[in-house]
């Protein structure tokens, strides 16, 4: 029983941040997949919504600024506004540099906020970071604390995937795409490229602050130092060009399929011993790095590939002629 | 008088001798840019293996760091090679922004592949405090920096030399200009590739041992590097090795 108890508290953890990668994978599809901005910065982004809730909801302490006890409910929409707006400001200077620069810009900016939360002493507990974070549903008895907390993540996930999946087919995304695909043609044909690049760089940016804030009220927890950086960045561009760049379902399998193996190699090397117990979860990493280079290679499309727009768009059959009567003019 | 001394002993000789680490880093990537026409993200985790392939002579034969060098460059070339043949030759005829991601998947497997070898600690070249020259009796300089400089300069000279009257580097330079053209004359694409990685990664690798040698060696040095030596192939122009090496002395003195 015991057992039991214990694989399904592993199976509700893990589809819990499966929930939130997918979140955080369909906010890179929007920026990369279908408005192709290339941001490297998403672990910035993921941790000003951690801060911006852990701070609206924790109550009054000295170690950081807070006090606002504000419920989660409106905590989580104004992270999300935090993210948007610091991405918002970031695009309104870096939107127009080329795939690459941009790349390289969003690395800096993701470093320049990791920086101000860890040496932002009064406002953010510097290296200690914050704690106290409540968690929604803490309070219910044994297993259905977390479960509540799994079917909240998970409704949020499927909102997202919704949200996401009728912008890509309304005509928005097909403005967004457009650009990716040909910037000068999108130009031509009227549209303000500069503003559709901004939109999408800050709503991708926002899912990235709602998944944030989600970690940080599922550990409890949040600190400079708690996650690597470079490492959740790095994992959602992996599940995103596994599970196929553009395609929002491709990003939630995505998110399934590299969350499940890199929690489940954790299993394996949590049973090694002295010196390899603190190396082996590198060989994990390097793992995953060889799992994007044979994807780039040889399935460039990932395991889901976005259907084809064009299918949306076929026009219905058309209707069959049927013979008109002859129209007899009025006489004047 | 005192304020110059404080000026040139604190701040204008480490400016310069990060400038010389920053413009040979840069080098490499604007170099690159230049031949392959992408951004290699995985510069500075190259520049990181190099300080490691010299830290491991450096502990098995008790080498000095700058004797350590040609193997360290040596064994980077073999390293930037292996890696262009396994994974960004296969991606060649794809957009360059696929390539783009690749070499950032390639630095989180070499930084992974660092920290599972040599583990997370930082080590050191040499330990202990480091001798010192007095020059004109009054300020004094590391003998180590001198060093550092100097080998910057004679690389660079090399390689403007090598850019300028060899045919390698014609042939360089003309692929850098117009790869269409460059291979119309008969000019193989392929082999100047492979030559520009071997230029590239030796510059990285001695980039990453005077980096590691000025401080410390540490799994994330590169990457952490990797910022300021854009910058400052940037900033000196993409795809031009000049501008690299002034941009990186712009970059680092102010920064001091």
């Amino acid at each position: 029983m015991e057992i039991l108890i214990g694989y399904s508290n592993y199976a509700i953890a893990l589809a819990t941040m499966i929930g939130i990668y997918a979140i955080m994978a369909l906010g890179l599809n929007i920026q990369w997949g279908l408005t192709g901005l290339f941001n490297l910065g998403i672990a910035g982004f993921f941790a000003v919504g951690a801060y911006a809730s852990a701070i609206l909801t924790t109550s009054d302490t000295t170690k950081h600024i807070g006090g606002f006890g504000l419920p989660v409910v409106l905590a989580w929409p104004l992270a999300m506004v935090a993210a948007a707006i610091i991405a918002w400001a970031v695009a309104r200077i870096c939107i127009r540099l080329r795939a690459d620069y941009l790349a390289i810009a969003t690395i800096g900016i993701g470093e320049i906020l990791r920086l101000i939360f860890k040496n932002e002493q009064w406002a953010t507990g510097g290296t200690r970071g914050i704690s106290n974070i409540s968690r929604p549903f803490e309070q219910l008895p044994g297993i259905w604390a977390p479960l509540a907390f799994l079917g909240l993540v998970l409704t949020l996930a499927m909102v997202a995937y919704w949200l996401a999946e009728r912008g890509r087919t309304s005509p928005w995304g097909r403005v967004v795409q457009a650009i990716r695909d040909n910037e000068p043609a999108a130009r031509a044909a009227g549209k303000n490229v500069e503003t559709f690049r901004i939109q999408g760089f800050v709503i991708g940016s926002a899912l990235m602050g709602l998944a944030g804030a989600l970690t940080a009220h599922y550990f409890k927890f949040v600190g400079p130092e708690a996650t690597d950086p470079l490492q959740i960045t790095f994992l959602v561009w992996v599940m995103l060009i596994v599970g196929g760049n553009g395609s929002n379902r491709g990003a939630i399998l995505g998110a399934a399929v590299i969350w499940t193996m890199w929690s489940a190699s954790e299993l394996v090397t949590s049973r090694l011993s002295g010196d390899w117990a603190h190396r082996a979860p590198f060989a994990r990493l390097f793992l995953v790095g060889l799992i994007l280079q044979i994807m780039l290679q040889h399935f460039p499309a990932g395991l889901m590939p976005p259907r084809r727009q064009v299918a949306a768009w076929r026009p219905r059959k058309p209707a069959a002629i049927v013979p008109q009567p002859p129209q007899v003019l009025p006489p004047f | 008088m005192d304020q110059i001394l404080i000026f040139i002993n604190a701040y204008l000789v480490p400016g310069i001798v990060s400038g010389s680490i920053y413009a040979l880093g840069a080098i490499g990537l604007t170099l690159l840019f230049g031949v392959l026409r992408f951004t290699h993200f995985a510069h500075g985790d190259v520049m990181t293996a190099g300080a490691y392939f010299a830290l491991t002579f450096v502990g098995l034969l008790g080498l000095h760091p700058v004797l350590a060098l040609p193997i360290a460059m040596l064994c980077t070339s073999v390293l930037c090679l292996g890696i262009n043949h396994f994974f960004y030759r296969p991606l060649m005829k794809r957009p360059s922004l696929v390539l783009t991601i690749s070499s950032f998947g390639v630095a989180l497997m070499i930084r992974a592949s660092i920290q599972l070898l040599y583990g997370v600690e930082s080590h050191y070249y040499v330990r202990g405090i480091q001798r010192s020259t007095e020059f004109f009796g009054t300020f004094r300089i590391v003998d180590r920096h001198i060093w550092i400089v100097c080998c910057a300069v004679v690389l660079m000279a090399a390689l403007h030399l090598l850019l300028t009257y060899t045919r390698l580097g014609k042939a360089m330079r003309a692929v850098s200009d117009s790869p269409d053209l460059a291979r119309l004359t008969g000019i193989s694409t392929s082999a100047i590739v492979k030559a520009t990685w071997v230029i590239g990664g030796s510059l990285a690798a001695v980039a990453g041992v005077f980096l590691g040698w000025d401080g410390f060696i540490q799994a994330n040095m590169g990457w952490d590097l990797l910022l300021p030596m854009s910058a400052a192939a940037i900033l000196g122009g993409l795809g031009r090795p000049y501008g690299a090496m002034v941009g990186g002395l712009v970059i680092a003195l102010p920064k001091s």
